[in-house]
């Protein structure tokens, strides 16, 4: 059964009489594993409460479509900051990504690096747990320590504990412009060593990725015109020894981190898609574990998208490296199993937001 | 401030925890002398004091778990503290539980300049993280305005924010990950090197638990490049609502600036008085500071002052370079410390919707003159984090009392305009009785329910953050 409540109130009410399994869902453009028993879709749980662009905030219930946030916000010259990933084409999926859906699945893009992750622009949630309980935390103000900070437990607790009614969240300018330098590399060690490299230097670089395929490191610079043009000319000089070095403008540098955002190099690649989470110095021993598979790395190399054989599970390879895996479709999301404690801890919460376990659980190891 | 009433049951282990407590620690760990206990009575809340049992000042995250094991045993609660200070009494004991202290803890374990990442024992203080990366050109962005003394460990506890954390964003923002000893002594690691939780955000909610959930003893912190250079510009206005429509319009023009601070009329003048700084006399004063290489600063400045001229300013002031910096900067630094000479003040912390600013202010003028105490406003105006100045005299019976009455109204015209109670200071026992005006108690059970995970006997800094009635039954199931 799916049910599509239409207010706060019907959430409650639904979920405090619900039994066996429930999945909550917002557009289903980025499940991560088939759904359970029943369907809470958010899908019709929509609408910008409030939007205070001297603010740089907004508020908007869980099920308002991303596309519909994102529109409103470009009329004001704003937008999302951390640059939420979509995954229809990747994943060959239709339908439209939620609000609610980005900050349940903690989608962060390319900007995290330097902007933050969705879990740090969301200011604010409502939710209704397992219980049927209505919760609020945080609020629609930037600087917030009231209480505990559910906000963050709730961001990319993937519907594993409450169903996200509404989220506040913080919003940033548009860039006047920007401009993205493009070196040729031709393997991931010899790429992270540049990205690494202009990370660590006062130019403010707002994504910097690897695409494989094309033998490119992308490194993308944003702001006022004189800006951008001035740390394009620094950042050429610094990749220099790195090879030879081509420069983006404004609208073809746009274009380029839209594609990624889409996961452009990946789409049409048949296979599983999977997303591992390392210290960018670690990407190349990652990259090692794939044996040749399509990936592109993000986040200074930090970031792995790849796309394996369905029965390849990635995490028996990377066993020495910290950090975590998440494989769309099949549920996985970890790459090692937590210890004995934090196991504990995660099931304690999960027990007091979800009395009558009808949430699923992500907590699969290797 | 009520307190529960101390356990007499918990008074009389005091010889058998502190025997327990020798019998596995250094001698100079652990200190039960009143007369030197007595420095660990209060934190930078010193209205409120109370001497602890006894002191624990470790050296490893070992002797942290062996200490809450053996408080655990013995249903003895514990208070964590970082550097002490606390504007909120986070830090302040109750007579019969304990300090575990941390500031021993103070190495730097990795610096990672290519994952720009340091990992440091949480005794360590805020500035001296720069300190240990700045001549490679890195630096932690959190600057609470106590950096110099203040603790990582406390700066994690109350997730502290700082005068530039319009750009950088507060604590939570720059903490990659934890070691973090509980109540029972489990030494728990929880994120690392890499970025965002693997299934659920444990260090989203332990960053900001006030000391509840467990003791922190190592981090592992982001670090950034240093930017070239940084300027500010100094914008005086007739009223706050110009004033604070010019923040808004810089803001929507897409310029960010590192900082934007604003001091009121009362503020203003007791700063020229002290500091004598050259400030405007004028309702409103702004100090926009804006970072990068002198290129991209010119670029900045100039939308901010081509903003700010159409909204008719009384003083535009550029610096041009360093001196001419911390001229501006200097009454702005000296702002505390000028309220000060005047008398003793409480400062406050709430934050507003930046749109309800003028309102906010107006309102804080009416009561004033209800109350008839004095107040100064100088707060950071890009994120609406207020921090209202009271004055009052501490000598004077009543007045205290009064001073935190005038506060409290403050507060909750912050929530009533759709603000919280606290943008970087935490709730200790300060805010901890106005909760109930910002959440419901099915809020703050939600939040409640988290601290019995971590922590089932409410042991960890029990008597804070809620309020007294509502965390009495669970506080009790330890006794």
């Amino acid at each position: 059964m799916i049910h599509f409540p239409t207010s706060e109130q019907d959430v409650a009410q639904y979920l405090g009489a619900a039994k066996g399994s429930v999945t909550i869902q917002g557009g289903g453009s980025r499940t991560l594993h088939q759904p359970a028993g029943d369907t809470l879709s958010m899908e019709k749980l929509t609408g910008i409460v409030d939007y205070e662009p001297g603010a740089l905030t907004m508020v908007a219930r869980a099920g308002t479509p991303l596309a519909d946030i994102e529109q409103t916000l470009a009329q004001e010259n704003q937008r999302l900051a951390f640059e939420p990933v979509v995954m229809n084409d990747v994943l060959g999926k239709t339908g439209a990504s939620t609000i609610g859906g980005v900050f349940a699945s903690n989608a962060s893009g390319s900007r995290r690096i330097q902007a933050g992750a969705a879990r740090d622009f969301l200011l604010g949630v409502r939710c209704v747990d397992g219980a049927g309980t209505i919760i609020k935390n945080g609020g629609r103000v930037m600087k917030n320590v009231t209480g505990y900070d559910l906000v963050k437990l709730l961001a990319g607790s993937w519907g594993q504990l409450a169903a996200l009614t509404e989220v506040s969240f913080k919003v940033l300018p548009i860039s006047e412009t920007e401009a993205t330098l493009s070196v040729a590399v031709t393997d991931p060690v010899a790429a992270v060593a540049l990205m690494t490299r202009v990370m660590s230097t006062p130019y403010d670089v707002t994504g910097v990725s690897y695409d494989p395929a094309q033998g490119v490191a992308l490194v993308r610079i944003e702001g006022f015109e004189k800006s951008v043009s001035y740390r394009s000319a620094e950042l050429r000089q610094v990749l220099a020894p790195f090879g030879d070095v081509d420069i983006l403008s404004d609208l073809a540098s746009r274009a380029m981190w839209q594609a990624l955002r889409r996961l452009g190099p990946l789409v049409g690649q048949s296979g599983t898609l999977w997303r591992v989470s390392v210290k960018p110095t670690d990407g190349p021993a990652v990259v090692e574990a794939l044996h040749g598979a399509p990936y592109v790395m993000d986040w200074s190399g930090g970031l792995i998208w790849a796309v394996l054989p369905s029965d390849f599970d990635l995490r028996a390879s990377l066993s020495q490296i910290a950090g975590h895996a998440t494989c769309f479709g099949q549920g996985h999301s970890l790459l090692h199993p937590h210890s004995a404690g934090v196991a504990a801890i995660m099931q304690g919460i999960r027990e007091k937001f979800d009395p009558h376990h009808l949430f699923p659980t992500h907590s699969k190891a290797a | 401030m009520e307190m529960p009433v101390p356990s007499q049951h918990r008074l009389d282990r005091k010889s058998e925890l502190v025997l327990r407590l020798r019998a596995i620690l250094p001698a100079d760990c652990v200190i039960d002398d009143p007369m030197e206990t007595r420095a660990y009575e209060c934190d930078a809340l010193s209205a409120y004091r109370c001497p602890p049992m006894a002191v624990v000042l470790p050296y490893t995250t070992e002797q942290v778990a062996q200490t809450l094991k053996i408080c655990h045993d013995l249903n003895i609660p514990v208070v964590p503290r970082g550097s002490g200070t606390s504007l909120a009494g986070g830090a302040m004991p109750t007579s019969d539980s304990i300090i575990l202290g941390v500031s021993r803890m103070n190495d730097v374990l990795d610096t990672d300049y290519d994952n720009r990442v340091i990992r440091v024992q949480t005794g360590r203080t805020n500035l001296s993280v720069t300190g240990a990366v700045e001549a490679d050109g890195f630096f932690y962005a959190p600057d609470p305005s106590s950096q110099l003394a203040c603790a990582i460990a406390g700066n994690i506890a109350m997730n502290s924010g700082g005068a530039h954390c319009l750009k950088y964003g507060v604590t939570s923002n720059n903490l990659l990950g934890v070691r973090i000893v509980t109540m029972q002594g489990d030494i728990l690691d929880i994120g690392g090197a890499h970025l965002d939780a693997p299934d659920l955000d444990l260090l989203g909610v332990i960053c900001g638990s006030e000391g509840q959930l467990g003791i922190v003893t190592e981090a592992t912190l982001r670090i950034i490049h240093k930017p070239e250079g940084a300027l500010p510009v100094l914008l005086g206005f007739d009223s706050n609502e110009v004033a604070g429509a010019c923040v808004s319009d810089i803001i929507r023009a897409g310029v960010l600036p590192v900082a934007i601070e604003f001091m009121d009329r009362p503020c203003i003048r007791a700063t020229e008085d002290f500091a004598k700084a050259g400030y405007p006399d004028c309702e409103a004063l702004l100090i926009i500071e804006v970072e990068g290489s002198p290129i991209e600063i010119e670029e900045q400045l100039e939308k901010i002052l081509a903003i700010a001229a159409t909204h008719n300013p009384v003083e535009m002031r550029r610096a041009n370079d360093l001196q001419e910096a911390a001229r501006i900067w200097l009454g702005r630094k000296s702002a505390f410390g000028a309220m000060g000479q005047i008398n003793d003040y409480m400062c406050l912390d709430g934050t507003i919707p930046v749109s309800k600013l003028p309102y906010v202010l107006k309102r804080i003028g009416e009561m004033s003159r209800e109350f008839g105490l004095g107040v100064g406003n100088v707060f950071h105006a890009g994120d609406g984090n207020m921090h209202p100045l009271i004055l009052y005299n501490a000598n004077e019976p009543g007045e205290l009392e009064k001073c935190e009455a005038f506060g409290a109204e403050i507060l909750k015209l912050c929530v009533e305009v759709g603000g919280c109670l606290t943008g970087e200071h935490g709730v200790g026992i300060e805010k901890r009785d106005l909760m109930d005006h910002q959440f419901t108690r099915d809020d703050l059970i939600a939040q409640m329910n988290i601290k019995d995970v971590f922590d089932p006997a409410w042991l960890l800094n029990p008597a804070k953050v809620f309020p007294l009635d509502a965390s009495a039954s669970r506080r009790d199931g330890g006794m």
